[in-house]
């Protein structure tokens, strides 16, 4: 790697001051993403800053109305948490299918959050979990919807010294369940063909909320809201689950490459979409 | 560029080392503190051969800065062995036969510890979808496999005796 320096800020203050005025600064969680771009010499920075020093990011909390989930916690952490086990069992099943298991003791869902692949497995579930990213910089803390944050391949809406601080995932209400479904050509560690995400709550019989998320099918992970106004008031149906996935297939914008044609990855975006939502609502 | 004083727990020693922000903990831990036992293979995360126990969590060393060690504690392959006496699995690997030429061991005897200190009875899927993050070229895995179990029922035994 090419030489630069480091700093281990502990306090959010400390590290908006180092990041402040260094554009080419770079923040470094698990550094599974980061180390690996940099020895590829694909990214270089004058500047690293290591945020794992700061107890705000490296936290699991349970607050009132949702989770609290800091930004470089790694995902070994949150796939053992006993809060996210019972609360969010479809995010701790994600934390445990993102790399293998040494890259799990490093790499975070902020920091797959933050590097903005097309592909990442986290983003789609959570965006169907209506994560709210909470980020830090000159200008003091905001907060942005996680469906907003990804905006091109290898970019986030992250402003000049802007970091994110942790993630807030609001409280499942009763009814309520989520899943995560990818396909790949093996077993584990490999990068999603494609990816969906869905959520659902069903009260009385009649679906009340609906999400559903797309991974490694457009530029940025790609939120199809139309599944929302689709499925919300309707009964849980075969009919609904197939109109639903349909639309899914209809808003996937996918390339050829190496991992897929095209028109593969738009058959299984509806087949994982039926088969995802059918898990959540019957 | 200028280096930076690191002092960590090392296989229950205290060290104390200067690095450069640069370098990864696995270069520190074999070029400065001359402990060649951990491997370099692929050097980006994928093959395993570089794994060591970082504050008790399993991680690939050549994705770790060796400035960020500051203060924490690492368990390299040196650390394993209780003195002269092997642990169960080095000797699994030798009476299993589950290495040829030796390159991905270490990593694979530090990812299988880190899994038998947590569960002392896992399932051979379990065991292969642990050990996922470590290639070998030579053996095929089964005999990896195969030592792993019988390292996993000596502990067992062990600790019932």
């Amino acid at each position: 790697m090419k030489p630069f320096d480091y700093v281990a800020p502990t306090t959010l203050d400390e590290a908006v001051h180092a990041l402040a005025g260094n554009p080419a600064a770079r923040v470094l969680a698990g550094g599974t993403d980061l180390l690996a771009q940099m020895k590829g010499g694909r990214r270089e920075a004058p500047l690293v800053v290591d945020v794992k020093r700061i107890p705000d990011l490296l936290s699991i909390r349970m607050e009132e109305g949702g989770l609290r989930l800091g930004a470089a916690v790694p995902c070994i952490r949150i796939a053992t948490n006993a809060d996210v086990r019972a609360q969010y069992p479809a995010l701790a099943e994600v934390a445990s299918l993102i790399g293998g298991t040494a890259i799990q003791g490093r790499a975070s869902i902020g920091g797959n959050l933050c590097n903005a692949a097309p592909s990442a497995d986290a983003v789609p579930l959570l965006i169907v979990l209506s994560a709210v990213a909470r980020v830090a910089g000159p200008g003091g803390i905001r907060e942005i919807a996680v469906e907003d944050f990804c905006v091109a391949p290898g970019k986030n809406a992250l402003g000049e010294g802007e970091f994110l601080v942790d993630l807030f995932l609001p409280k499942p209400a009763a009814g309520f369940k989520a899943h995560y479904l990818r396909f790949i050509p093996r077993n584990e560690m490999d990068i999603a063909v494609v990816g969906v995400g869905v959520s659902a709550t069903v009260t009385d019989g009649q679906i009340t909320t609906a999400r559903l998320a797309l991974a490694s099918v457009a530029p940025t992970p790609l939120f199809v809201r139309e599944v929302t106004e689709a499925l919300v008031g309707k009964a849980p149906s075969a009919e609904a689950i197939a109109g639903a996935a349909a639309l899914a297939e209809a808003a996937a914008k996918p390339i050829s490459d190496m991992r897929a044609p095209a028109e593969y990855r738009r058959h299984l975006c509806g087949v994982l979409s039926r088969r995802a939502l059918t898990a959540v609502l019957q | 560029m200028k280096k930076t004083y690191v002092s960590m727990q090392l296989n229950g020693e205290p060290v104390e080392f200067l690095a450069e922000p640069s370098q990864t903990l696995l270069e520190c831990l074999r070029d400065t503190l001359h402990l060649t036992g951990t491997k370099e293979g692929c050097g980006d995360g994928n093959c395993g051969s570089c794994c060591v126990m970082l504050d008790g969590t399993l991680v690939t060393s050549c994705l770790v800065l060796g400035v960020e060690a500051e203060g924490r504690t690492v368990t390299t392959i040196e650390g394993i062995a209780a003195g002269q006496k092997l642990h169960p699995l080095q000797k699994a690997f030798i009476d299993h036969a589950a290495l040829q030429c030796g390159i991905c061991t270490p990593g694979f005897i530090v990812a299988a510890k880190a899994l038998l200190d947590q569960e002392p009875d896992p399932s051979e899927e379990r065991i292969r979808l642990w050990l996922a993050n470590n290639l070998c070229r030579c053996t095929g895995y089964d005999k990896i496999v195969r030592a792993v179990q019988a390292a996993a029922k000596e502990i067992r035994e062990e600790k019932q005796a």
